[in-house]
């Protein structure tokens, strides 16, 4: 059986932000990295761009070769794990091999989550989680004349942006009632919507799929209140979830994804997780959560990796803060933070500037005097030196007002004072 | 081994909030007076300014960050390249920044950061109030650090001395062939003429007499221009071999305009005998034999300015320097090299004592960077040809208190003292810049044989 120190399953953000840190600090034991795709290693988020175009998919690697070699990482691809085998300290593949490990992260990400709409499996359908989905769906755009989006969240969002550029009648169907949900408001949602309203893109939100069925070389969606959509491509992008099927009796603790500590150390002592898959404390409460996004997939890479080589300088996790950036027709939208609704009420302020005619939205949650939460739609600041308020829970004292007046400014001044 | 790298610096207390740095860049980047869409930007904050701008990080979060392989450091220089081929406008970067360095400019339509305008920054050259600092140190490591150290490891110099430092660093720039003189002082007692019959040096190295140092070394570089050798001819000596004891024959040297590299490095007295003082012992100093009681308050009389001295000899090279500020110092040693192939050069190397100034150990470059900016020590460096020239600002120094309450060899001044140091410092002012008010002439130099 092939044996090797650290391995790590996945060659995403969280895998490649762990292996850097693993390599600062321990230049020589071996490191194997398995990807089930038979590619470099490449973004789940990039995918929307390459269904469009705008992303050249032979230049969206993260990584080359040279980097593999230098680095002494033994890359393997097409291989899928199919299970952890943690009392042997072994994990076997897909193809029946195995190998050996000293440490393993297990930075598989997550899968679409398939909504149980009857019809929906015996259908022809997109979804959108790999480079082969994204080619596979770009490959069918030119057939395309209506297309049925499931879910606006980021993924069903973006990729109906693009069907809408690329000429397509696209219709959104989102049970929430506006879209994404789990980032912005109804208010903000609004802009993003009208936007989208005025690109011909038809928002049916509150909305369910009751059933669907094919329809020619296509398909009929048909919604709970009676609305039929025709369509002849079916994307559904209704969120994802960790895959944790294959550490079914391997010993390692899941929920709805592993559940780590605040070194992203699974309940064995030799295995971590991060990025997607892993379910890790959350910043403004106390339970374990799944923050699937790629900032926090790096952070949460690079606390696994400094612990599985025993970095001294080895950080805790200070727990997962849901945030977002999303641009859509040129206009921008940023999340960072909580709403005032996931807070206990006392010592919450929230200031909301919202004008709808001119697509601009700024809503500031203090908690405390300390930043909770601030979201925007073409309004400028830093969302890296807001995350970092929030993280160090910097009482904004004597600059309050300055802050709710002109964040961007007054953000840089803390963070030239405090973090320079 | 990594590169260094050189960066923007700075200096908060210095920003007077004239903005002409952000015009700078938005004309250079976007040929446009917009302080938005400025790569670097300056904000007010209380009484002063604060900064956002990339920082070039060592191991950058916006790279990790992007999904599409948009971003990638430059491992020559350091800088964080953008690839707009490449970059999807998901402001992800964004998130991963903390320090705002990176930011979507609604003009362009996409994120922009600083790329140090390619080695030459547009913002540097216009802050007339030294806020902003193109630092280029990092050349130094890059040029030298593979450079063969010429010393043997373990040298034993006292803790946090910056003379280990400085030995090194010039024998390593100088290279191999030479012959170096190390009169009785620091730098032999730390081991360079070695221990049991072995050298403390890979090259060459001879222990003269505290009072003939630069009088053999005109004879070792005559003998080997005489064989046709060009073979280096370098003193590492200390400021009372230099000042008081050597200086008949360094005199003589330097009038003979011998082909000598001669490097004192000042701790200002006899230190590794047992802290007396010297010539180059400041007033009001404690030293074993300047004590401190009842009656004696430490050294009654100035320092001799000797780099000065030297300037009245005419020397093809005259240079002062602190190893606070090592470009500086390289960029002096490197003319001072020059300079030794056909003249004498002098390089007076400003070396504060962790033993003998009482102070503490890991405090060396920071008491040596506060002589400096409160002028206790001023930087310049003089040739014939073109005269004297400040290489550090005089204007604007610190007061001579922060310099004085970190050394213990001061603690006893009284005000009377401290008022003293003050007027010798300003006069010493006034001296240096004179001579730099007096531009050198071109038959100074026609006047050397």
């Amino acid at each position: 059986m092939q044996r090797t120190h650290y391995l790590i399953v996945g060659a995403s953000h969280a895998a490649l932000s762990a292996l850097h840190a693993i390599r600062l600090h321990d230049p020589e034991q071996e490191v194997t990295l398995l990807t089930r795709d038979d590619s470099l290693p490449y973004s789940p988020t990039v995918l929307p761009y390459v269904v469009s175009g705008r992303s050249d998919p032979g230049r969206v690697f993260l990584r080359d070769e040279n980097y593999f070699a230098e680095h002494k990482v033994n890359y393997l691809r097409g291989a899928k794990v199919r299970k952890v085998n943690a009392g042997a300290n072994a994990v076997e593949l897909a193809d029946g091999s195995a190998i050996g490990f000293d440490k393993l992260l297990l930075a598989t990400g997550a899968a679409p989550l398939l909504p149980a709409i009857p019809g929906l499996a015996g259908l022809k359908y997109h979804v959108l989680r790999t480079l082969a989905d994204a080619l596979a769906l770009r490959a069918a755009l030119p057939r395309v004349k209506h297309a049925v989006v499931l879910g606006g969240g980021l993924i069903g969002m973006h990729a109906a942006e693009n069907l809408a550029k690329g000429g397509v009648a696209v219709s959104v169907v989102e049970l929430q009632p506006h879209v994404l949900s789990g980032y912005f408001d109804a208010e903000a949602s609004a802009i993003i919507e009208s936007v989208f309203a005025a690109k011909g893109v038809r928002l049916l939100t509150g909305a369910s799929v009751a059933s669907v069925e094919a329809q020619g070389a296509g398909c009929r969606a048909t919604l709970a209140d009676g609305t039929v959509l025709d369509a002849d491509l079916l994307l559904v992008a209704t969120g994802v979830a960790p895959v944790t099927d294959f550490l079914e009796g391997s010993g390692v603790a899941t929920e709805r994804g592993v559940l780590v500590d605040e070194h992203m150390r699974t309940n064995v002592a030799n295995i971590w997780a991060a990025g997607d898959v892993a379910q890790a404390r959350g910043f403004f409460t106390d339970s374990r959560i799944i923050n699937g996004i790629l900032p926090d997939a790096v952070d949460q890479g690079r606390i696994a990796g400094m612990a599985m080589a025993e970095d001294p300088g080895s950080k805790t996790y200070a727990g997962g803060v849901p945030l977002n950036t999303y641009s859509f027709f040129g206009e921008q939208a940023v999340s960072v933070g909580v709403h005032e609704g996931a807070l206990d009420p006392s010592g919450v302020e929230v200031k909301k500037q919202v004008d709808a005619a001119d697509k601009r939205y700024l809503k500031i949650v203090l908690k405390d005097r300390r930043l909770a939460g601030i979201f925007g739609v073409n309004s400028a600041f830093d969302p890296g030196i807001m995350w970092e308020l929030i993280l160090r829970s910097i009482d904004l004292g004597d600059e309050k007002l300055a802050f709710l007046r002109s964040p961007q400014d007054t953000a840089r001044a803390l963070m030239s004072r405090n973090w320079r | 081994m990594g590169a260094a790298y050189e960066t923007i610096h700075f200096k908060a207390e210095l920003c007077d909030g004239c903005n002409d740095c952000m015009t700078a860049c938005a004309q250079a980047k976007a040929r446009s007076e917009d302080h938005l869409q400025s790569r670097i930007q300056i904000v007010p904050f209380g009484e002063g300014f604060e900064l956002a701008i990339c920082r070039q990080c060592g191991d950058p979060e916006c790279v990790l960050n992007c999904p599409a392989a948009a971003l990638s450091k430059n491992a020559g220089n350091g800088v964080i390249a953008w690839d707009g081929s490449k970059c999807v406008n998901c402001l992800l970067c964004t998130v991963g920044c903390a320090y705002g360095g990176i930011a979507y400019d609604a003009a362009a339509g996409h994120v922009v950061k600083c790329d140090m305008c390619v080695g030459d920054p547009a913002c540097v050259k216009v802050c007339t109030t030294g806020a902003l600092k193109h630092v280029k140190t990092a050349r130094i490591y890059n040029e030298v650090g593979d450079l063969e150290d010429l010393f043997a490891p373990g040298l034993s110099g006292c803790q946090g001395c910056n003379t280990e430092l400085i030995m090194r660093h010039t024998l390593r720039r100088i290279g191999p062939d030479v012959v170096v003189a190390t009169p009785p002082g620091c730098i032999p007692g730390m081991g360079s003429v070695g221990y049991n019959g072995l050298t403390g040096t890979k090259v060459p190295v001879f222990h003269p007499l505290l009072t003939n140092t630069a009088s053999m070394l005109a004879g070792v570089r005559r003998h080997y221009k005489r064989m046709g050798r060009d073979v280096m001819a370098v003193a590492l000596a200390g400021d009372g071999g230099t000042a008081d004891v050597g200086f008949q024959s360094l005199s003589g040297a330097a009038e003979r305009g011998e082909e000598i590299l001669y490097v004192c490095v000042d701790n200002e007295g006899y230190m590794n005998t047992g802290m007396q003082r010297s010539g180059c012992t400041p007033y009001g100093a404690w030293t074993s034999t300047t004590p401190v009681g009842e009656r004696a308050h430490g050294k009654t009389q100035d320092a001799k300015n000797l780099p000065l001295l030297m300037v009245m000899h005419n020397c093809a090279y005259v240079a002062t320097a602190s190893t606070a500020f090592m470009q500086d110092l390289y960029d002096k040693l490197e003319r001072a090299i020059e300079a030794a192939k056909t003249g004498f050069a002098y390089l007076h190397i400003y070396s504060p004592c962790t033993t003998g100034w009482r102070f503490p150990s890991d405090q060396n470059i920071e008491v040596a960077r506060k002589a400096v900016e409160t002028n206790f020590v001023l930087l310049w460096e003089f040739n014939p040809g073109d005269g004297l020239r400040l290489t550090h600002p005089a204007e604007n120094a610190r007061p001579i208190d922060e310099y004085l309450e970190v050394l213990g060899k001061y603690r006893h001044l009284d005000p009377d003292q401290v008022a003293h140091i003050e007027r010798t410092l300003a006069n010493n002012l006034a001296r240096v810049q004179g001579f730099a008010a007096a531009k050198g002439t071109a038959a100074a130099v026609a006047g050397r044989d």
